[in-house]
This record gives C-alpha cells, sequence and structure tokens, in this order.
C-alpha cells in the first residue's frame, strides 16, 4: 500500500496543493451567478466507511442522513445534495477526498471526519477554500487551533481531550481509587497521543504515578514486549486511549500476559465491533449515553431505532448534532456565503441530543462527558461529569 | 532473569513467524534473483485461508494450516507463470516493478467487498490460551505451538532441499540456470516449485500469525514482510539458514530493543543493526563468497 503508490501519492498532494491555492478566490464569485437556478445546495461528509475503524464511518453516515432527512432535504428553500467521502482513516486520502469535495463537488460545508488524524489535514483544505467544518467527534484540540492560530471556518460538536483526558484520570484517581497507571499509545495518532498526554499529565497533578509509558505503531500487532514489562510492574489502570480494533487486541493479549488492571480508555471505545468479552469491566469516557434519562435522548434513541434498528452510538448522535447545528447555521445566514454561514455558527446556541452547545472562540463546544462501563456485553451509563 | 527469559520467550514467537517468511524471500532470491515483493501478501492471503479453514470450513486446525499452504502454495505458482516467467529475461527492473504490482493487486484485490473486504476481522481462536511456567517465566500454548510448527516445517524443509531429487535440481539451478538445464533440469518446474514451497511456507507463518495476534485485514502482510525481508538481508539473501537466524535475530531485537530500551524506539534499533551489519559483512552474517544457494 505504502511502498509504490508514495510516489504517486506525493504528486497528487502537490497538484492538490496547487489546486487548492488556486481555487482559495472562487467561491466568493462563484454562489451567486451558479446557485439560484438550480436551487441546489451540496454539503459533503466524510467519514471512515472502510477500513480499521468502519463502524464509526457507518454511524456518522447513519447520523447525519438521518438530520438531513428530517428536513425534507431541504434548507432554506433550497435542496440539500449530499456528497459522500470516504476517507479509510487515512490522512492522505482524507485530504484528497476533501480537496475533491471542495475544488470539485464545490461543497458548501462539510461535516466530517471523525479521527482527529484525518480532520487536522481536513480543516487545512476547507480553511484555505472558505468551506465551513464541523467535525462530529474529532477531540484533538489541533483540529479547529494548531499552533494558536485559529483556523475560522473550522467547528465540532465534541468536547475537547483536555477534557476528555481529565475527566477519565479524575474518575480513576476518585473513584476507582487507583494509584497507579500504565499508558500504551500509538505514536503515530493525533489523537491517541493527545488523549494519552493529557491523562498522564491530569493522572499525575491528581497524586497518581504513571509506571509505564509504552509507544506503539499503526500496523503492530505483537505487543508481547510492553505487556509483559508492564505484568511485572502490577498498575492499578491500563490506560489504552486507542480505537475499538486496536485496543480489543491489546486488551486480549493483556490478560493473556497475566495483568488484572482495570482497562481504562476514551470515546474512541464506542463501536458495537469492540470486544466486549475482553474489555469487560473496563471504563471509558464518552459523548453521550443512550441510557441518559433526558427526553430529548430518549426521543433520538426511538427515532434511531426505528430507522435503524440498532441503539445509536456516540458517533451516530454527535454526527447528527452536528449536521443539525449546520443546517441551524445556513438556515440563519441563508446557503450563499460560507463567510455568512460560518458567523451564524460562531453565534448558534442549541439544544441537542447531547447536550446543549455554544461554541468558545475556538469553535470548540463546552459540554459535559459521559463515563460508560462495559458490562455484561454492553455500555453501561456510569456518571456524567461537567466542565 | 524471569523477565529477561520470557521477553525472549516472546521474541522467539514473533522471530519464528518471520522466518516462515524470510525463508519464501530468500528461495525465491537465491533461485532467480528476483526479491518478491508480494511474498509478504501471500502471507496475508494464507492468513485469511487458513482462518476460513477453522471457521467457516469447519476443519480441524493442523488440516486448516495444510489446506492454507497447497491453496497458496497453488497462488505462488500462478503468481509466478503470470507475471515473473514472461519477464525471465528482461532486466531484473522489470521483475520487480512487477513484484511490486503483484503486491498492490493482491492487497486491494483481497479488499473488495466480496473477497475479504476491507476491514479488520477478529480472529476466534481454534483453541483456548493456556499458560504454564517455565524455570519461572510465563510460557503460553500458542508460543509452544508457533515453535512446534515452525520447527517441523523446517526439518521438512532441510529435509527436501538436501535428501530429494528437486532439492538437488533446486540448489543446482540456484549455482547456474544454464549448466542445470544442460544436464537435464527442467529449470521452470523446478522455479514453479520454489515458489509453491516459498508460498506454503508464507501460509504457514500467516495462519500462525493470525492465531497468535488475533486481528487480520487485507493489509496485515506489509509490515511483517518488510522485517522479513530485512531478516533474510540480515542472514544473507539467498542462503536458508541465513535467513532462519536472521528472523530470530529481528524477533528478538524487535521484543529486547521495545522491553529494555524503549518501545519507541524499537524500529529504530532494529533497522539500525541491519545497516550496521551491512557496512561490516555487505552479504549478510552467513554470506560469503561461495555461499550455498538455493
Amino acid at each position: 500500500m505504502k511502498r509504490g503508490t508514495a510516489v504517486v501519492w506525493a504528486l497528487l498532494l502537490v497538484a492538490s496543493l496547487v489546486l487548492t491555492s488556486g481555487c482559495a478566490k472562487k467561491p466568493a464569485e462563484q454562489p451567486g451567478a451558479q446557485q439560484p437556478q438550480e436551487k441546489i445546495i451540496k454539503i459533503g461528509m466524510i467519514a471512515p466507511l472502510t477500513g480499521d475503524v468502519k463502524t464509526f464511518g457507518e454511524s456518522t453516515k447513519n447520523g447525519f442522513l438521518l438530520a438531513l432527512e428530517e428536513t425534507g432535504n431541504q434548507v432554506a428553500g433550497y435542496k440539500i445534495e449530499p456528497v459522500m467521502g470516504d476517507d479509510r482513516n487515512d490522512p492522505t486520502e482524507a485530504v484528497n477526498v476533501a480537496t475533491k469535495l471542495c475544488t470539485q463537488d464545490k461543497v458548501k460545508a462539510i461535516v466530517g471526519s471523525v479521527a482527529s488524524k484525518c480532520s487536522i489535514p481536513v480543516s487545512e483544505v476547507c480553511e484555505a477554500n472558505k468551506v465551513v467544518q464541523i467535525s462530529p467527534t474529532s477531540t484533538n484540540p489541533r483540529v479547529t487551533v494548531d499552533l494558536g492560530r485559529r483556523k475560522t471556518y473550522v467547528f465540532r460538536a465534541c468536547f475537547i481531550d483536555p477534557f476528555q483526558g481529565k475527566v477519565g484520570a479524575k474518575f480513576a484517581l476518585d473513584t476507582l481509587k487507583a494509584k497507579t497507571a500504565a499508558v500504551l499509545f500509538d505514536q503515530g495518532n493525533d489523537y491517541v497521543i493527545g488523549l494519552a498526554n493529557f491523562f498522564k499529565d491530569a493522572f499525575t497533578a491528581g497524586g497518581g504515578k504513571i509506571v509505564a509509558w509504552e509507544a506503539y505503531t499503526k500496523d503492530d500487532a505483537d505487543f508481547s514486549a510492553v505487556l509483559t514489562k508492564i505484568a511485572q510492574k502490577k498498575p492499578d489502570i491500563l490506560y489504552l486511549p486507542d480505537y475499538y480494533n486496536k485496543v480489543s487486541l491489546i486488551g486480549k493479549q493483556a490478560r493473556e500476559k497475566g495483568i488484572k488492571a482495570t482497562f481504562m480508555g476514551g470515546d474512541g471505545w464506542d463501536s458495537s465491533e469492540l470486544d466486549f468479552a475482553t474489555m469487560e469491566g473496563g471504563y471509558f469516557t464518552n459523548h453521550y449515553s443512550a441510557e441518559d434519562p433526558r427526553p430529548e435522548v430518549k426521543a433520538w434513541v426511538d427515532k434511531y431505532q426505528k430507522k435503524y434498528g440498532s441503539t445509536p452510538d456516540a458517533l451516530a448522535t454527535l454526527a447528527y448534532d452536528a449536521t443539525k447545528l449546520l443546517l441551524k447555521a445556513i438556515e440563519n445566514a441563508g446557503p450563499d456565503d460560507s463567510t455568512k454561514i460560518r458567523d451564524a455558527m460562531q453565534k448558534l446556541q442549541m439544544d441537542t441530543v447531547s447536550g446543549k452547545i455554544s461554541f468558545d472562540e475556538n469553535g470548540d463546544p463546552i459540554k459535559p462527558a459521559v463515563i460508560l462501563q462495559v458490562s455484561g456485553g454492553k455500555q453501561k451509563y456510569i456518571a456524567t461529569v461537567t466542565p | 532473569m524471569t523477565v529477561v527469559l520470557e521477553q525472549i520467550f516472546n521474541g522467539f514467537q514473533l522471530g519464528f513467524v518471520y522466518a516462515l517468511i524470510a525463508l519464501g524471500y530468500t528461495m525465491v532470491y537465491g533461485i532467480i534473483r528476483l526479491i518478491n515483493f508480494a511474498h509478504g501478501d501471500v502471507f496475508m492471503v494464507g492468513a485469511f485461508l487458513g482462518v476460513f479453514g477453522y471457521t467457516s470450513w469447519r476443519l480441524p486446525f493442523p488440516l486448516a494450516i495444510l489446506v492454507s499452504m497447497v491453496m497458496c502454495a497453488v497462488l505462488g505458482v500462478t503468481i509466478e507463470r503470470a507475471a515473473y516467467r514472461p519477464l525471465r529475461y528482461a532486466p531484473r527492473i522489470a521483475a520487480l516493478i512487477s513484484a511490486i504490482g503483484v503486491s498492490l493487486f493482491l492487497e486491494y484485490f483481497c479488499s473488495l467487498k466480496f473477497v475479504f473486504g476491507p476491514n479488520y476481522r477478529v480472529v476466534d481462536r481454534p483453541f483456548a490460551v493456556t499458560s504454564f511456567r517455565v524455570a519461572g517465566a510465563n510460557v503460553s500454548n500458542i508460543q509452544v505451538i508457533v515453535a512446534v510448527v515452525v520447527v517441523v516445517l523446517l526439518a521438512l524443509l532441510q529435509y527436501m532441499l538436501f535428501h530429494t531429487k528437486i532439492g538437488k535440481a533446486m540448489r543446482a539451478v540456484s549455482q547456474d540456470h544454464d549448466a542445470a538445464r544442460l544436464m537435464g533440469i527442467n529449470v521452470d518446474n523446478v522455479i514453479s516449485a520454489t515458489f509453491a514451497i516459498g508460498s506454503a511456507l508464507a501460509a504457514a507463518g500467516g495462519v500462525l500469525y493470525a492465531v497468535a495476534y488475533p486481528q487480520i485485514w487485507p493489509f496485515l502482510g506489509i509490515m511483517p514482510g518488510l522485517k522479513a525481508f530485512t531478516a533474510a538481508v540480515l542472514g544473507g539473501i539467498g542462503i536458508v539458514p541465513g535467513a532462519f537466524l536472521g528472523a530470530l535475530i529481528m524477533g528478538q531485537v524487535d521484543v529486547l530493543s521495545a522491553a529494555f530500551i524503549s518501545s519507541q524506539f524499537r524500529d529504530a534499533v532494529g533497522f539500525s543493526i541491519l545497516i550496521l551489519v551491512l557496512l561490516v559483512r555487505p552479504t549478510g552474517l552467513l554470506g560469503s563468497r561461495q555461499p550455498e544457494k538455493v
């Protein structure tokens, strides 16, 4: 996959950079001329529909389409034409897809992507093309603000990792009474690195001790060396901030190496394909719980169940919320001008399924997190933590 | 001390699997001087077929390994016929490019929905994992099974190379195609046999890998393929015992550097050792001026 095509990708990347810089000025002159006759607004979606986190992509797509369907595929008198993009959870592919959506399909806004490592490069493409982007679930701070620079067209519908890491660490210290933790992270994934670091900082600040800090790479399948090492240290917590596939594999090998620690992780665990038997008893921080007693949540769960026959996970819920937020902003500002949509978005205040959302100056919403436990093959609601 | 021992067992588990892949690289190189980049992907196909064997087709586990080996042998021979034989007398770079093409074809063809699909699959193991203690260190039954299967296959390979007619023919072809042909050896058949054997070994490695690290997907062969290729070069490409030695070293370096240096530098350590060895001995650890090639 990587060897032979590397040169081709590099060429494509250069070509796409040239294209994006060339097209940066276009949206200002085109929309008025083209759209009113056709009365169509294109909205893009980018998600990993295949690959290692494909359930994330499927849920996101479900939530996105359901939100559109509810409005009758109409916004501000325009017909919505959704354009789907599959990034396969690969940053290079994400840039290709985003560039295609922005320059070829000329979408007004993009919902996506799911993983931070894809959303970060996508945000650069959107910013350069003045296309409004709202990521449903990318929690890394760098999606909206990179090196102190706010990407003005980029928003998200979820909390960010400093908060998520802190919630996890506090829960481990206060509720689980943990003293020691081991952290195992993918050193090539922005989301995983970020979450691992924020957990470590909050855990040590709260008086806990990190006894092992171990890295691996995306293609690794053999964790025997680091797990044997961690087993000797007998930590209370094994923090695994990666996605459901990887943590299932690591969890299995960890138990086989005799590690008795409680597993903990982040919102990347939220999938029907998590190995529930292996991860039994583990806790993870998430955006929402289907067991939340609020009436909005119940209505949403019923709606989703009726359409797709399953309980919505956080990915579907946030994709739904993100799309709703975007449609509301388009309604307030009119569909013609991306800059106006962006301004309307910034001012928005709205009750969504995952909580009341308003954006801070960085385009990040301020909202609570929930803690869930893997229990008896299901996710069990434990607590809600407000910032 | 028991920790070191346990880590060494971990290293052997990885090294044995690398060895099965490295042997295929080295045998093919020894015979036709081609680095068969598609080899890692044959390993991947082997993993999938083996897992299908004992899950969907309900074969007993040893039979599933055999079926996977046979099917991959056929695949290896087909690849050789279709992609390498027509280029036998073309410049060597042409065959190399063809190998990369076959590799990408296998990866993306297997990613298609109606083949294996692009997603990760969790592998159900054919038996439960148990572990017991040897000199205080934990050893799992999987590590034992991997070791036994690999040693048996290696013994068979060694027997075949030095005690059968086809083995003798392979050794002859590896030394000189034309002279071998003059002696009445059907060179094309010998090359096909080499591909069949190499691919079958990779398939066995794939099944063991899938059982040891229970998650598979169509791009799974890339990294182990690269590591095994490195192992083959480290030991001296074209030399069978060299590939085995190189693979064991790569497995140990992988595990021990993660365990006692830093998991963040693991691959850097492994490949630095490769560079150092090649600087001192460009032909690899067991390479010499008159190598015994297969």
